[in-house]
């Protein structure tokens, strides 16, 4: 196995107490990355974590707390980083939330809140952050879309549209930022065992994994380790992609 | 060097003017290397020559040279 050495470098991961945020901050911090772990709200879990982190990786983990839709969080997460370290080498755009609804039962609410996180977060970050990555011409953006952003699922209209959404914008800066070192790449996972899907029912659950080629569930180092591969060199000449993270399902 | 000089050798520096360019009179598309790409020249050549990180908000204002002077005073002049 070809070991994956960030040592020096620096990430900023969105929802970093989350599943897939969890497990990419973790594998970035054994590889050796300083990582600036955002949080929407710190709560007694998400300190635990850090504290753990803090302990096993001394001195490599700064918590921002706030949501990525402000822009107000964005700006002081940059400022932080520019202060602290004048580079930034990986954003891992990770922040998300999944609510389920059929068409008539959606709310203004939800779409707004979707909306918001999912996308508006991921375009605000990656506009701000990019401009740090463009002084030392060279970065690696790691959007987090969805199986369902690129084939759609039923009740899941607003979060197929932030995914796609997700995808559209890798796309188009991923062209935008090429020539300056800077690659920006999308990972789409399919059925991931997270605090987010975990609320579905068993009979669900079970349907699902029949439908995976796999025959498994996916787990967030599964997505984690697609993510540390995509911020390495491992990666130098992939820009522009999708990756899909779904052990074959076939939705 | 005053906020005004820093800001006059950003616009030089960055628009590739040539010296006799009255950079004080420029204005945002009113000079033909004043466009969206210049902009964003001139924005790195700032935070090079400040040290700093702009606000998007400030990016979008700088519409004219006194706009940008009056932009980069809120900013700590360790240039």
């Amino acid at each position: 196995m070809v070991p994956i050495e960030l040592d020096g470098r620096v990430a900023f991961v969105t929802g970093a107490a989350g599943g897939i945020g969890r497990a990419a901050t973790r594998r970035l911090l054994e590889a050796g990355c300083k990582v600036v772990a955002n949080v929407r709200a710190l709560n007694e879990e998400s300190r635990a974590l850090f504290a753990d982190y803090e302990s096993a990786h001394p001195g490599l983990v700064t918590v921002v707390e706030g949501s990525i839709s402000d822009s107000a969080t964005v700006e002081q997460a940059v400022k932080l980083i520019f202060q602290q370290f004048k580079r930034l080498d990986i954003v891992v755009n990770n922040a998300g939330v999944l609510h389920d609804a059929y068409l008539g039962m959606i709310s203004d609410e939800m779409i707004e809140s979707v909306l918001s996180t999912n996308l508006v977060g991921v375009l605000k970050v990656t506009q701000t952050m990019s401009r740090l990555m463009k002084r030392q011409k060279s970065g690696s953006i790691i959007n987090l879309a969805s199986i369902i952003g690129r084939r759609g699922n039923v009740a899941q209209m607003v979060y197929g549209a932030s995914k796609a959404g997700v995808i559209g914008a890798t796309l188009s800066a991923s062209k935008e930022l090429a020539a300056q070192g800077i690659r920006v790449n999308a990972v789409a996972p399919g059925f991931i065992d997270t605090p987010m899907t975990a609320a579905l029912p068993v009979e669900a659950r079970e349907k699902i994994i029949s439908q995976i080629g796999m025959g498994r569930i996916g787990t967030a180092e599964d997505v984690a380790d697609v993510i540390l591969f995509l911020a390495s060199d491992l990666s130098r000449y992939v820009t522009g992609q999708v990756v899909g993270v779904d052990g074959g399902w076939t939705l | 060097m005053s906020i005004e000089q820093a800001v006059t050798e950003a616009f030089h520096e960055s628009m590739e003017l040539p010296a006799d360019v009255d950079v004080t009179a420029l204005t945002y598309r009113g000079h033909p290397a004043w466009t969206s790409l210049g902009h964003m020249a001139l924005v790195a050549a700032l935070e090079d020559k400040f040290d700093i990180m702009l606000e998007a908000d400030d990016i979008l204002e700088m519409s004219s040279f006194q706009k940008v002077v009056e932009i980069m005073g809120k900013y700590d002049g360790s240039h």
